[in-house]
């Protein structure tokens, strides 16, 4: 990729950024539904129900990494769902594949976009999940920002890979997670464990090595979806 | 035509090769090895267990490789083969998952645990459904090939790492045991399930292939009636 490459790439992120700020249509609905989800998990699960004994606190916040990420995974979907619907809607797709240069531009450009959003999310998200679950968010707030961001590009190099690639299907609001879910396990269980370690203790010192796995699952997918990305955008 | 030609006499031998096989294989598997020590006759289920999982991996493998050759050289055989792969995979896929689900409800006393194997071997099902889902929503041959090869494609590479992931996660599967720890007849029977299972894959992924070839000579006779009238 040149410079003029990573001009394109941000000026498409610019475009998407600047969309969705004046529309503010993902944004909004997404933040709901994923606030919605960690309320519900509470009728779910049950305020009083026990957690780990030797643990402070009861069940919800003894699952809460999980339920965060579930919440971030769910609603996450509908924020790259969109990313190419707008185009693909009003013929704009054409245009874009018209620019000159590297189509990874593109692909890099939509992550971006797809990422600010998704950190737009959990910023919003992290404090709702410490007030319900009473976690105490703050003193360990590094480490669970470093796991979010982490856990936030491995799902926003495949989620923009695969809603490109489903862009034109019929059912592809089906379709997207269908696909999307299966190939994030990794990130999910180490993102899951490293948040875990980060909030409740890490007393065998193994958060560097999930964040680790996680860096890992990071670079193959971005490398992976970064080379197939042209096959992806023809036609 | 020659390469599916090729593909179709190639499928036709090694399923009259698999009729045989797998008649010998049962026959040892079932009546002439020894039970396991352990076991017992439980263990047996293994003969049918072990070699799907040899038909899995041939037919996604095939699956893989046809769909990197399709999307370097956009040959519609490549694309055939690779649905086949895919659909036989899925089919031994499931046998193997459910043969290893009534082993272990004896076993280890439950019907599924969040063992990596029986995991990774799960999503992988799960990843391969969502490639013929997607195959099912797309009507234009060519975008549908395209999507389909990039589906499979990066299922396949991120295998390792879901293994990898979820064995770090929790373990509990037995270790494979070794050759020389089992009874002699124990690994012929095996083995001879093993080859007879590969066969009737090839065989079926022949047979799906030929399928395949057809639903797509019809597909592009719908798509241009003009150009078959003329």
């Amino acid at each position: 990729m040149t410079r003029a490459d990573f001009r394109r790439a941000w000026a498409v992120a610019w475009k998407d950024l600047l969309t969705e700020r004046r529309a503010k249509a993902a944004f909004n609905a997404m933040t709901f539904f994923a606030a919605l989800m960690l309320f519900t998990f509470g009728f779910a699960l049950g305020p009083d129900a026990p957690g780990t004994p030797g643990q402070a606190g009861g069940l919800l916040r003894h699952v809460a990494p999980g339920l965060i990420w579930v919440a971030i995974l769910f609603s996450g979907v509908l924020a790259v769902d969109r990313s190419f619907q707008l185009e693909a809607e009003r013929g704009g797709l054409e245009g874009l594949r018209l620019f000159p240069g590297d189509r990874k531009a593109i692909y890099f450009g939509k992550l971006c976009a797809n990422l600010i959003v998704l950190f737009a999310l959990e910023a919003v998200l992290l404090p709702i999940a410490a007030v319900l679950y009473s976690i105490d968010l703050w003193p360990r707030l590094p480490a669970v920002a470093a796991v979010t961001a982490a856990g936030s590009l491995g799902f926003a190099a495949m989620g923009t890979f695969y809603a490109a690639l489903t862009v034109n299907l019929r059912a592809r609001q089906v379709l997207l997670p269908l696909l999307l879910f299966p190939v994030l396990i990794p990130v999910v269980i180490a993102a899951v464990k490293a948040t875990t370690l980060a909030l409740h203790g890490d007393p065998m010192g193994e958060f560097g090595s999930w964040m680790r796995l996680l860096g890992a699952a990071d670079v193959l997918f971005l490398t992976v979806c970064a080379w197939t990305f042209e096959f992806v955008m023809e036609d | 035509m020659a390469q599916g030609q090729r593909i179709e006499r190639f499928g036709l031998i090694a399923g009259f090769l698999a009729i045989p096989a797998l008649a010998v294989g049962l026959y040892l598997g079932l009546a002439w090895a020894p039970p396991d020590a352990m076991m017992g006759n439980v263990q047996r289920i293994m003969y049918v267990h072990f070699p799907s999982w040899i038909g899995t991996a041939l037919s996604y493998l095939t699956a893989f490789i046809c769909s990197i050759a399709y999307l370097a050289r956009r040959r519609p055989t490549m694309d055939y083969l690779a649905h086949a792969g895919v659909e036989v995979g899925v089919l031994f896929n499931t046998t193997g998952l459910i043969t290893g689900s009534i082993w272990g409800r004896p076993t280890w006393g439950v019907w599924w645990t969040w063992d990596p194997r029986l995991t990774t071997t799960a999503l992988m099902l799960v990843i391969f459904l969502g490639y013929l889902a997607v195959r099912a929503f797309l009507e234009d041959p060519d975008t549908r090939a395209r999507i389909a090869a990039l589906v499979a494609t990066i299922g396949f590479l991120n295998l390792p790492i879901v293994y990898y992931s979820v064995r770090w996660w929790r373990t509990l599967h037995q270790p494979q045991s070794s050759p020389e720890t089992v009874d002699p007849q124990i690994v012929v029977a095996l083995r001879v399930m093993m080859i007879a299972f590969a066969l009737l894959a090839a065989y079926l992924m022949s047979r799906r292939y030929i399928l395949a070839r057809l639903e797509g000579e019809r597909e592009r006779v719908e798509l241009e009636p003009e150009a078959q009238g003329g």
